[in-house]
């Protein structure tokens, strides 16, 4: 009991693409997250990450090992139910945002609310996370009227409207110019102080400078994971050099 | 649950509105179907209203024989375009005088044409009705002023006419008509009476006729033969026995032996039967507009599967997304299906309106045509309308639906 059970567990984890000629997008991936850290995944393009992401994320199944998130072991679960745990436990930043174009700024933050089991003041929880990072002036906006960072603002507002345990972010800063890109990773370094577990997703050392642990993959597998200092704090000078 | 159901409609009305021109074209065929049943449902209605009124102004009591031999449901042979020239005068002062038909009142023939009628610079267009004296009593007509040619006048061969009220109106307007000299096709006539007005019954205007002796009329026309026979019967309970016996009495008169009806040279139905062809014709229509309905339906049901899949293809990444936030299938099965449902109901909303307003015009015309034709919308039409409207919505859409429900999230959140 004194051992800290861990938020996310994977044993072998394997996933192939396509019926004839097969892609191994994950090989052998064994590793497991704590509750409460932040770990970047790094590695070069078509190295599996997203692949990893989404299955950690329960938008997708492993084609071959275990996993176990929250101790529960996922591989038995039905689709309603990883639904349910999506909407719950886990939420989702994308490099492309996905936002809905004909909703409101508010709307897009609530939009996890109306397929929870908690459907009540919908917009008034919607706004209170928009207000912590900084966007309650822009409730009533169309998504196309603000800018790059705003948005990506609006999706980790979506992301933690429901109070996610863990947020998932695919290269979150991979649109964004530098000064958005920072002012993400500031969030984000708030949000796991916060509590938050945080699994980043990049390729830009800057912004995996935050994580306390950083995971390096290549062709489907993890080759280094280690442990580092966590500074305290990032500040502009990193991003200019 | 219904918090699910209003954002879905919310997020509905967003999904359409931004697509305008094609979701009303997409609705077309909805708004044509619905629109077909309400009218088919008013005019049904509206239809069997008239035939009621008019069977029960025409009167229940009265029998008819028209010249020429017919099959018991379908059209007289008269009515084919055939001049059938069996019925003659004799036939009706038989009937009169039969002591063996005691159920019979009263007989009346007829001939029907067309004629100009001229009085001083006026003239004016109309129906020529030759009958026989007993007109009023068969017919129940009223007199206005003046008086009904005799028994006598009838047979003298007089020329006497006795004019309906429109076409009183038409010639003389407001002076006085009885005892003015009048001018059909040459010949002189006397007016000696005008009728009250009656309106049209059974595609008759009763006011937009001139009623002459019948044998003078038939010297008019060069013929001597009688295009409809109509007798009154003291009861509704005795038609059946006063068919019969006409039948015998005619049979007796024309020499036919054969008592099975085979070689009649005639035919007797009642007034109700005769109006029995305006159900027919009204049936007919109501069949074929109903045929039309159901194909734009169909075609609209379509259309909507179609413009659905459509959808769905282009929102793949919007279902990705929802389905990352947390959406299950069924979320997304609910949400394409109200917007299926949406349209289709709004399809029919427009197409109830719009067949209100086409039943509407239909009545105001019928009714500007003489008919007693009343507006009718049933409540149930319009309940009916709608659930046609949300059964197509949910039957084309569901297969939509449901793909966009099954729809992997990783491929939908990859799909560009
Ligand atoms: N849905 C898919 N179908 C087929 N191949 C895929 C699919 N998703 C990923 N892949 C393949 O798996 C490999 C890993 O992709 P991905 O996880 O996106 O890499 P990364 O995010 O590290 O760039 C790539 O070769 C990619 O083409
Ligand atoms: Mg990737």
């Amino acid at each position: 009991m004194a051992k800290t059970t861990n938020l996310i567990e994977v044993k072998n984890l394997r996933r192939t693409f396509g019926d004839g000629v097969q892609t191994q997008a994950l090989r052998d991936v064994s590793f497991s997250v704590k509750p409460g850290e932040f770990v970047a995944i790094m590695g070069p393009s078509g190295s599996g990450k997203s692949t990893l992401m989404h299955i950690l994320g329960l938008l997708d199944r492993a084609s071959g090992g275990e996993y176990k998130f929250e101790g529960k072991n996922v591989n038995s679960l039905g689709d309603n139910e990883l639904a349910l745990l999506r909407n719950e436990k886990i939420g989702f930043i994308f490099q492309s945002f996905n936002l809905l174009q004909r909703a409101t700024v508010l709307k897009n933050v609530a939009l996890p609310l109306i397929y929870s089991k908690n459907k009540s003041n919908r917009d008034a929880r919607a706004k209170k996370v928009l207000e912590s990072v900084g966007l309650s002036h822009r409730l009533n906006y169309f998504t196309n009227q603000i800018s790059g960072g705003e948005r990506q603002r609006v999706a980790i507002a979506r992301a933690l409207v429901n109070n996610a345990s863990v947020i998932f972010a695919d290269e979150p800063t991979g649109n964004l110019d530098s000064k958005s890109g920072l002012q993400i990773m500031k969030i984000l370094n708030r949000l796991n102080t916060e509590g938050h577990t945080i699994i980043l997703v990049t390729h830009e050392t800057y912004t995996a400078e935050c994580a306390q642990r950083i995971i390096q993959m290549k062709d489907g597998e993890i080759i280094s994971d280690e442990k580092v200092e966590k500074r305290r704090g990032i500040h502009s000078k990193d991003v200019i050099k | 649950m219904f918090q699910a159901i209003l954002q879905s409609f919310t997020t509905s009305i967003n999904a359409l509105w931004s697509n305008k021109v094609r979701s009303f074209l997409t609705m077309l065929g909805i708004i044509i179907g619905v629109g077909s049943v309400i009218v088919i449902m008013s005019i049904g209605a509206g239809a069997q209203n008239l035939i009621l009124s008019q069977i029960e102004s025409l009167g229940t009591n009265l029998i008819a024989v028209i010249p020429g031999h017919s099959e018991e449901e379908g059209f007289a042979s008269v009515m084919s375009g055939f001049a059938v020239t069996t019925l003659k005068y004799d036939d009706v002062q038989s009937l009169r005088d039969n002591r063996d038909i005691p159920n019979i009142i009263e007989v009346a023939g007829y001939n029907k044409g067309f004629g100009s009628v001229k009085w001083r610079s006026e003239s004016y267009n109309t129906s020529l009705t030759g009958t026989t004296a007993s007109y009023l009593e068969v017919e129940s007509g009223k007199i206005e002023k003046g008086r009904f040619f005799t028994k006598e006048e009838e047979k003298n061969l007089a020329r006497v006419a006795v004019l309906g009220n429109d076409v009183k109106d038409e010639l003389f307007g407001q002076s006085d008509a009885v005892g003015q000299r009048i001018k059909i096709s040459n010949y002189t006539f006397e007016v000696i009476g005008v009728l009250k007005e009656r309106g049209v019954v059974a595609f008759e205007d009763y006011d937009d006729q001139i009623f002459l002796p019948i044998k003078t009329a038939q010297r008019m026309m060069g013929i001597n033969h009688i295009g409809l026979i109509r007798a009154k019967i003291d009861s509704e309970e005795n038609f059946e026995k006063a068919i019969a016996d006409i039948k015998i009495a005619l049979r007796g008169q024309h020499n036919i032996k054969d008592q099975s009806g085979q070689s009649d040279d005639f035919s007797v139905r009642s007034s109700a039967q005769a109006l029995g062809l305006l159900t027919m014709i009204t049936d007919a229509l109501k069949y074929f507009l109903t045929a039309m309905a159901a194909l734009s339906l169909l075609v609209g049901g379509i259309g909507i599967m179609n413009i659905m899949l459509i959808s769905v293809t282009e929102r793949t990444r919007e279902i990705g997304l929802r389905k990352a936030l947390g959406a299950n299938n069924f979320h997304i099965l609910g949400q394409f299906l109200m917007e299926a449902v949406f349209i289709t109901v709004l399809g029919g909303l427009i197409g109830i309106a719009g067949g209100i307003l086409i039943s509407f015009l239909v009545s105001v015309g019928a009714q500007i045509l003489g008919y007693d034709w009343a507006f009718l919308i049933l409540p149930s039409s319009i309940l009916f309308a709608l659930i046609v409207s949300i059964g197509i919505g949910l039957f084309f859409g569901f297969y939509p639906a449901r793909k966009a429900g099954k729809l992997n999230p990783i491929k939908a959140l990859r799909y560009e």
